[in-house]
């Protein structure tokens, strides 16, 4: 097999952390299970941030991960298209509001 | 699109032989996955027993007017395997004296055997408490003759379930054909205009969804939710349950899973929502299901891989329920596809 840093077979031993931690994974995987569980906002709507932020954080596992549960959930395509464009929307925005700093310091330089 | 079964392809699939040698090897033999047995046997649930059968589950005939490329029965229009009139009275004589309250045909499409209307009257005569007829939809549309269907069911009080895989056509038509969704609405108004699957009608419609893809239904209460917003604002449609029902890794399932190179992932999907709660409801359980040719087996799934019941009696000539209950189930790794999540069956999830 080809040596790549990112295994998609990775995926199913991500429990596997919890080996060399106890305390601290299970402590996370309950914590996540908890976070996506139906409240405020429902099961579906958490399902479209994650994907969001899946592509925000550029994880190849989340984007897999969120994109099947997605589809199982019943969410159609452009229903995550949209979640992707909200989450490059702001990644961008974050970009492009820096610029104040830079437009700030330009002009404190410049005579 | 698929135009032709795996039978008519002579695909390697369309024996079953071919499917369980698949379904025992990789990684359930190399030992990565659990076989089924040995799942099931950690919470001492094996073997598999039956209780009381409570349905008779009929395969009326493998014919269909759709080949859709998820189907566990590999029907279509060239399939020419078709229940005789003999056999169906051999099923009657079982209807009189079951003691199972419901009565459930299926197909292929059940509507394209040319006895089907003598034998739902008959059937109906014995007076059965619950009487499905696994109806496509757009066999009410595919030709004139058909164009009275809902009528007749009406008349006989029959129970109708309609697959429907999302309320969208471009993923309807993926799974079940090009135009399959247009007729699907067309067909369901025409049943919702004679009574069915209106707000406390008799006339009972639910709808069977299944995936249309690699991946497993999720929640069948939110689904049905979504389904019925969706129909209801969308076209003015109503049914009243939606049945959400995993796909079985067999027969042009698998066919599609093994050429995506999605059937191991599809199998750790299934192995790891493994429910041993699900166990003890699993169809198998309460349900005979009959062939075309009247053999009995444990589940429609088992009779598309011509598993026949572990039981002196194995045809509907020689029935006999009390026989019959005292048996085994056969399994095999398909049978995760019954234990996922909330489970799976004819009627749905079962916990
Ligand atoms: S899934 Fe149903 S409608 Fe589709 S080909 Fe199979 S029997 Fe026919
Ligand atoms: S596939 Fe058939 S035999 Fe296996 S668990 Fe499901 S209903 Fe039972």
């Amino acid at each position: 097999m080809e040596k790549t840093y990112y295994d998609p077979a990775d995926l199913k031993k991500f429990p596997k952390i919890t080996e060399w931690s106890e305390e601290l994974g299970e402590k996370f995987f309950d914590y996540y299970g908890k976070v996506f569980e139906e409240g405020a906002l429902t099961a579906r709507e958490k399902s479209l941030i994650a994907l969001a932020v899946s592509h925000v954080v550029k994880c190849p596992y989340c984007i897999d991960a969120y994109t099947k549960d997605g589809l199982q959930r019943g969410i159609t395509k452009e229903e995550m298209m949209e979640a992707v464009h909200a989450g490059a929307a702001i990644e961008s925005g974050a970009t492009l509001v820096h610029g104040v700093q830079m437009m700030k310091k330009y002009d404190k330089l410049s005579m | 699109m698929l135009k032709k079964s795996l039978h008519k392809r002579a695909n390697q699939l369309s024996q079953s032989k071919k499917q369980l040698e698949i379904l025992s090897n990789g990684i359930f033999a190399n030992g990565e996955l659990p076989t089924f047995k040995d799942k099931i046997a950690e919470t001492n649930q094996f073997p598999l027993r039956p209780n009381k059968t409570e349905i008779l589950q009929i395969n009326v005939g493998y014919m269909c007017n759709q080949v859709c490329s998820h189907c566990h029965v590999d029907a279509g229009p060239d399939r020419k395997e078709i229940m005789t009139k003999e056999t169906m009275q051999q099923c009657l004589d079982i209807i009189k004296n079951t003691g199972a309250h419901t009565l459930d045909l299926t197909g292929g499409a059940p509507e394209m055997n040319p006895n089907f209307r003598w034998f739902v009257e008959e059937a109906s005569k014995i007076g059965v408490e619950d009487f499905i007829v696994r109806s496509n939809l757009t066999i009410i549309e595919a030709n004139k003759k058909y164009n009275d269907l809902p009528d007749f069911f009406k008349k006989h009080n029959i129970h109708v379930i309609s697959s429907m895989p999302h309320w969208t056509k471009e993923k309807t038509d993926k799974q079940r054909g090009q135009g399959v969704f247009n007729k699907s609405i067309e067909a369901l108004k025409k049943l919702n205009a004679v009574g069915y699957g209106m707000p406390n009608s008799n006339l009972k419609l639910d709808l069977v969804y299944n995936p249309a893809g690699a991946f497993l239904p999720t929640n069948q209460a939110s689904m049905e939710k979504d389904f019925k917003k969706a129909l209801i604002d969308d076209f003015g449609i109503q049914f009243h349950n939606l049945f959400a029902i995993t796909n079985l890794p067999i027969s042009r399932f698998l066919e599609y899973l093994i050429a995506s190179e999605n059937y191991e992932d599809y199998m750790y999907s299934l192995v790891e929502a493994f429910n041993p709660s699900a166990v003890k409801n699993v169809m198998c359980t309460n349900t005979i299901s009959i062939s075309w040719d009247g053999w009995l087996y444990d589940c429609d799934f088992n009779q598309m891989l011509d598993l026949k019941v572990d039981s002196k009696v194995k045809h509907v000539s020689e029935y006999n329920e009390d026989i019959l209950n005292n048996r085994d189930i056969i399994i095999s790794q398909h049978c995760y596809g019954c234990t996922a999540g909330a489970g799976s069956s004819c009627q749905g999830t079962v916990v």
